[in-house]
């Protein structure tokens, strides 16, 4: 099985072709099923080169069109582990979605799955390629695809104009990449990531390549949203149907942040190796992101928006893990990307749940709606809990060793940050739950009883196995990552891997595959003080979600206190308009803040 | 002259943007964001060019020709048909704006739901 690499995107371009074709004629079920099974085996094979990876990247060559003599000629998919952990990421995300649509959505859903299917396809090659150009090819089709169904409801003013939003915003980040891969090429002649790394070896970068370097992180910072290129990404996520929402915030914006930390270690990290300032520079970024993701998450009453700011605040954290540009620092956030992902499919499906049922994704109107589904609030609130990374969720363990790599490289702040934002994002999903499903908070006594006679009617009594289980297994999921044997050693020899350019290199061009050299004793990782601060971060997050509830209840000076903040965050707010305009400006804004700051560092 | 054709695919960037960013017409957001596309075309043109070169087809021409580097031609085709299929997807957005909203207006195309 040579090809392997190759099979999960062709299988699901494959029948996604098909199943476009047959639309017409195909009946529902049939089709429900052919994506389902295609979504499954996607993951299985992304599983098993998975597996095949740990022990140094699987190389495979289309047509057979080897390198010779060092130099790539043809076109490479290079698996190594944190891409394969990625793309399977993805594929667990897209069964878990397509699961929860066996019930649900019923538009026309052959060409939706269509969508999905080439989707998946996208992510996955993304993930898989070795070569830059097809990196943006990949880059393209997974964009296209999600900007088609973020708008799939044109009828929702709000979706149409989230989604142009986000095609617009992505589409120049796209264009700024391709002049950074031009760039590039024209320095070096390649477009092999391992090539281009070898080409640029050794020599401090000139100007052409810092250019190039501020053009392919900021476009891809586009697609993590990072702050201030994040302005696109709430009407877009919020608003898109359940089923791709999962996708899109549990494995979208970090596909940019891999593509970051991808390319930066393949080809740029041997000419910016000295450059000091540079780690400064990305944590800047880092914590802006978390920070500004996390208060904007606290501000909001749409459930689905709320998920989408936690999204941004959540890769303003993995971002920070690999900020430190060491490989502890990737594995961590390596893991946390994984299981975040996980976590917030999760609570993503909870919301299409409670959307579903009670006919409404506002905190406010749902205010105590949701006493007859507790088993739903506690599913938030375990999904709260993850968000906030209490062990043994695998939150935790990402946590944990991303604590550990700041610690190393002196920036022990950065836990202040992690125990912060995790409070911010769990205080704004507690607070909703407590108000959905309890009936907590001041305006949740006026507005608690239903408020027709009808609603009883409108409301499904049961909520269907095939919704509710995905949401479930996810979760687990995501525990099972926190409670695997070894799977931090696992993460940190991935990552040494991973940030290994010379091996890279060796293995895509010279084909040597050789077992990963022994990367040191592993010591033991330090559980309990990341367990301390992951239980500050939870009663945090609760303390805030309960004064937000209930705020009479608080001390006179605290109020005061909270009133202060209130112009911050109309400001915030304000700065949010979901502009299309405005948010290219800050993305032009954002680009030069980010190339001033690059060229101090680099003087 | 050497530096024209970068200074150009610079300026098809820029004003591409401005455009985008002060637009108050879809399909004019549009046709700016394919302005700034072309950007890159010329960009990738511009960087395989070979001055005094022919076209790269190796069929009837004595080995060692100077020829203009395929590998640019290949990837601003595929950046062609990329910029196609968004152009496309977008403006079929458009129609669906203008039809169920009756609005081309960026600006006055639903706002945002929260608060």
């Amino acid at each position: 099985m040579d090809a392997l690499p190759a099979l999960p995107v062709a299988l699901p371009l494959l029948v996604a072709a098909v199943l476009v074709g047959l639309a017409p004629v195909c009946p529902r079920r049939v089709a429900d099923s052919a994506a389902l099974a295609t979504a499954a085996v996607v993951t299985v094979l992304c599983l098993v080169l998975l597996a095949d990876s740990l022990d140094g990247p699987v190389v495979y060559w289309f047509g057979g069109w080897t390198p010779r003599e060092g130099i790539a000629l043809g076109v490479a998919f290079t698996v190594d582990t944190v891409g394969a952990a990625v793309a399977t990421l993805a594929g667990v995300l897209a069964t878990a979605a397509l699961t929860f649509s066996w019930r649900i959505f019923e538009a026309v859903r052959t060409l939706h799955h269509g969508l999905m299917l080439v989707f998946l396809a996208g992510i996955v090659g993304f993930c898989l390629s070795g070569d830059l150009f097809n990196m943006f090819v990949f880059y393209e089709l997974f964009s296209v695809a999600a900007y088609a169904l973020a708008g799939y409801r044109t009828t929702d003013p709000g979706s149409v104009r989230g989604a142009l939003n986000f095609a617009i915003t992505n589409s120049v980040g796209a264009i700024l990449v391709l002049g950074g891969i031009a760039l590039l090429y024209g320095r070096t002649g390649a477009l092999n990531l391992a090539q281009l790394g070898e080409a640029l070896a050794g020599r401090p970068a000139d100007r052409l390549v810092v250019v190039a370097f501020l053009l392919l992180m900021v476009g891809f910072f586009v697609k993590a949203a990072v702050v201030p290129f994040h302005f696109w990404l709430a009407d877009a996520y919020a608003l898109a149907p359940t089923v791709v929402g999962v996708l899109f915030a549990g494995v979208v914006s970090e596909l940019g942040l891999y593509a970051v930390v991808r390319v930066y270690w393949t080809v740029f990290s041997s000419p910016l190796d000295r450059v000091e300032g540079l780690r400064g520079v990305l944590l800047l970024g880092a914590v802006t992101t978390a920070l500004v993701g996390g208060a904007m998450c606290l501000l909001q009453h749409h459930l689905s928006r709320m998920l989408a700011y936690a999204t941004v605040s959540h890769v303003g954290l993995t971002l920070a893990g690999f900020a430190l540009l060491g490989p502890a620092g990737v594995g961590g956030a390596v893991l946390y990307l994984v299981a975040d992902g996980m976590v917030k499919g999760s609570l993503f499906i909870s919301v299409g749940i409670v959307d579903h049922h009670l006919r409404d994704v506002d905190e406010r109107r749902l205010a105590g709606r949701g006493r007859h589904l507790p088993w739903l609030g506690a599913l938030m609130v375990a999904g709260a809990l993850g968000l906030a990374g209490v062990p043994p969720f695998g939150t935790f363990l990402g946590k944990a060793l991303m604590e550990e790599a700041a610690l190393e490289t002196g920036h022990p702040w950065l836990i202040g940050l992690f125990v912060a934002v995790a409070a911010l994002t769990s205080a704004a999903l507690l607070r909703a739950t407590g108000r959905v499903f309890l009936g907590l908070g001041s305006r949740a006594r006026a507005a608690g009883a239903p408020r027709s006679p009808d609603e009883a009617a409108l409301r499904h009594p049961h909520v269907h196995a095939t919704q509710a289980l995905p949401a479930v297994l996810l979760l687990a999921g995501a525990l099972a990552l926190g409670l695997a044997p070894r799977l931090a050693t696992e993460a940190e020899d991935a990552a040494g891997q991973f940030t290994d350019r010379p091996a890279y290199a060796a293995a895509v061009l010279e084909g040597t595959r050789d077992p990963a050299p022994p990367a040191g004793p592993h010591l033991p990782i330090q559980l309990a003080a990341p367990a301390l601060w992951a239980a500050v971060s939870a009663l945090g997050g609760l303390g805030l979600a309960l004064a937000a509830l209930m705020p009479d209840r608080l001390p006179t000076r605290l109020r005061a206190g909270a009133r202060a903040w209130r112009p911050a965050a109309d400001l915030l707010r304000g700065l949010h308009t979901g502009n299309l305009g405005d948010s290219v400006t800050w993305l032009v804004v954002g680009m030069a803040g980010f190339g001033t700051l690059l060229a101090v560092v680099l003087r | 002259m050497r530096h024209l054709p970068y200074m150009v695919a610079a300026w098809l960037l820029l004003i591409g943007l401005y455009g985008v960013v002060t637009s108050r017409n879809l399909v004019h957001t549009i046709t700016c964001l394919s302005v700034a596309q072309s950007s890159t075309y010329i960009l990738l043109l511009s960087v395989g060019f070979e001055r005094g070169g022919t076209a790269p087809i190796f069929l009837d021409v004595p080995v060692g020709t100077k020829a203009v580097d395929p590998v640019v031609g290949a990837l601003t085709l595929t950046d062609i048909v990329v910029g196609a299929t968004v152009s496309a997807l977008l403006l079929a957005l458009a129609v669906q704006a203008d039809k169920h909203h009756g609005s081309l207006d960026p600006e006055r195309l639903g706002k945002a739901q929260d608060d």
